[in-house]
């Protein structure tokens, strides 16, 4: 299964690791790549960007209702008012939770995911258990996060089949009043802006 | 293609297993296959929607039974050979063993990020008008294509509503062809679960998929 990949046997993992590296010494002996630039590829996406990105978006958004104003009405723009911008976030969505309607993102057909804001996917959301259930048993993926809703809020399941990205804005919670957007930001977790997890609670912080 | 990427509302995958604390990569194999993927975007010259039906494009068994960047990795040899810029015979010895393709630009480092903050924006100006409105019925078509085409199976031949018009987007059954970007307005369409899944569809659940005019028709 896809999201067993670490199970496989060691033969079988050495072999792709020679096989890329084979690959990556062909490309850069021919020129086309520059072995700094794969490097530098790699750190964005390791060190830079991820989900601390979208939880700035979310919290700005919790404690400014005119930026969260701004945000339902051109995410894309006003997500790039904090400098996340670009691959796989070019035309990004933000959809707003609440106590009727509580939001979830898949891309049934591939991984598609807004890198900007939340970094690159975790492997159970291009999984096929997530993929083939989150859109005809939503309320049976939620329980396999520890999810459940109230049984009168409607679920809606965004697929991302064409180049829109979605992002979930969560309720905030209760008993935060008065915070700072850096605290608040704290309470969102990745999940939450998927829409397969709730934000933590001020109590959850220590 | 109707193949095993198509997965909305296929049983038996068993349950969803998050990880707790996941890296962003597993092995060091991952970080370079990512990142050769990403790099040879420029030299290579194809675009998203090639790269999607190279990974779609393989028997349904050995799609299962890839991980992630398997299957990434998998679709860049398949695109690299199709445009001989690499040879299997290289690839075996792992060296470069004929003259590169001239004129390919490459992606220096100087220009990851600012390569990485434009993206590849798929809106297109138009002086179409779209057929459909907000709130319109509209069904989606039975198609199944051999090609590439982002209408997953289990909408095709149901009834929606048209929640909103997105605007005029590159159209991927034709990009990914090489045959041109041929911007098609794109519609978010909401049905039902109980449209969807009929008895078995909970009441109280929506799905949207976003969808190109031609995939649409009134209902």
């Amino acid at each position: 299964m896809p999201d067993h990949h670490h199970d496989h046997d060691h033969s079988e993992l050495s072999e792709t690791q020679l096989r890329v590296r084979a690959l990556e010494t062909v490309l850069t002996e021919k020129g086309y790549v520059d072995p700094a630039a794969l490097d530098l590829l790699i750190e964005t996406y390791e060190k830079k960007v991820g989900p601390r990105n979208g939880a700035r978006v979310v919290a700005k958004a919790w404690a400014d209702p005119s930026y969260r104003a701004r945000l339902i009405k051109d995410a894309t723009a006003a997500i790039a008012e904090l400098g996340y911008a670009g691959r796989q976030g070019e035309h990004i969505v933000a959809l707003e939770n609440t106590p009727k309607l509580h939001n979830m993102v898949v891309c049934t057909l591939c991984s598609c995911y807004p890198w900007p804001v939340l970094g690159l996917p975790p492997v159970w959301y291009k999984s096929a258990p997530y993929r083939s259930r989150a859109v005809s048993d939503p309320r049976g993926v939620l329980a396999d996060f520890g999810v459940t809703l109230p049984q009168d809020t409607d679920i809606r399941v965004w697929d991302s089949t064409a180049e829109i990205r979605y992002l979930v804005i969560p309720m905030r919670p209760p008993g935060a009043e008065g915070w700072s957007e850096d605290k608040l930001a704290e309470l969102v977790t990745r999940d939450s802006m998927i829409g397969t997890g709730l934000p933590k609670q001020p109590k959850d912080l220590t | 293609m109707n193949g095993a990427q198509d997965m909305g509302g296929v049983h038996g995958f068993g349950p969803v297993e998050p990880e707790p604390n996941e890296p962003v990569f597993h092995d060091e194999w991952e970080r370079r296959a990512f990142a050769l993927t990403l790099a040879m975007g420029m030299p290579g010259g194809w675009n998203i929607d090639m790269s999607r039906f190279a990974r779609e494009n393989r028997d349904p068994a050995e799609y299962l039974s890839m991980s992630y960047y398997q299957i990434w990795f998998a679709a860049l040899e398949t695109m690299l050979k199709e445009r001989d810029l690499v040879s299997d015979d290289e690839i075996v010895v792992g060296h470069s063993l004929h003259p590169p393709v001239p004129g390919k630009r490459v992606l220096s480092p100087a220009d990851v990020l600012k390569v990485l903050h434009r993206g590849g924006p798929t809106e297109r100006d138009t002086n179409t008008t779209p057929a459909f409105k907000p709130s319109d019925k509209v069904r989606a078509k039975n198609i199944n294509p051999l090609t590439h085409t982002r209408l997953p199976r289990y909408v095709r031949g149901h009834v929606g509503t048209v929640e909103r018009v997105i605007g005029c987007h590159v159209f991927p059954d034709s990009n990914a062809t090489g045959a041109g970007e041929d911007p098609q307005w794109l519609y978010t369409v909401r049905f039902s679960g109980r449209e969807l899944w009929g008895p078995d569809g909970d009441t109280t659940t929506y799905v949207s998929v976003d969808a190109w005019e031609p995939y649409l028709e009134p209902a």
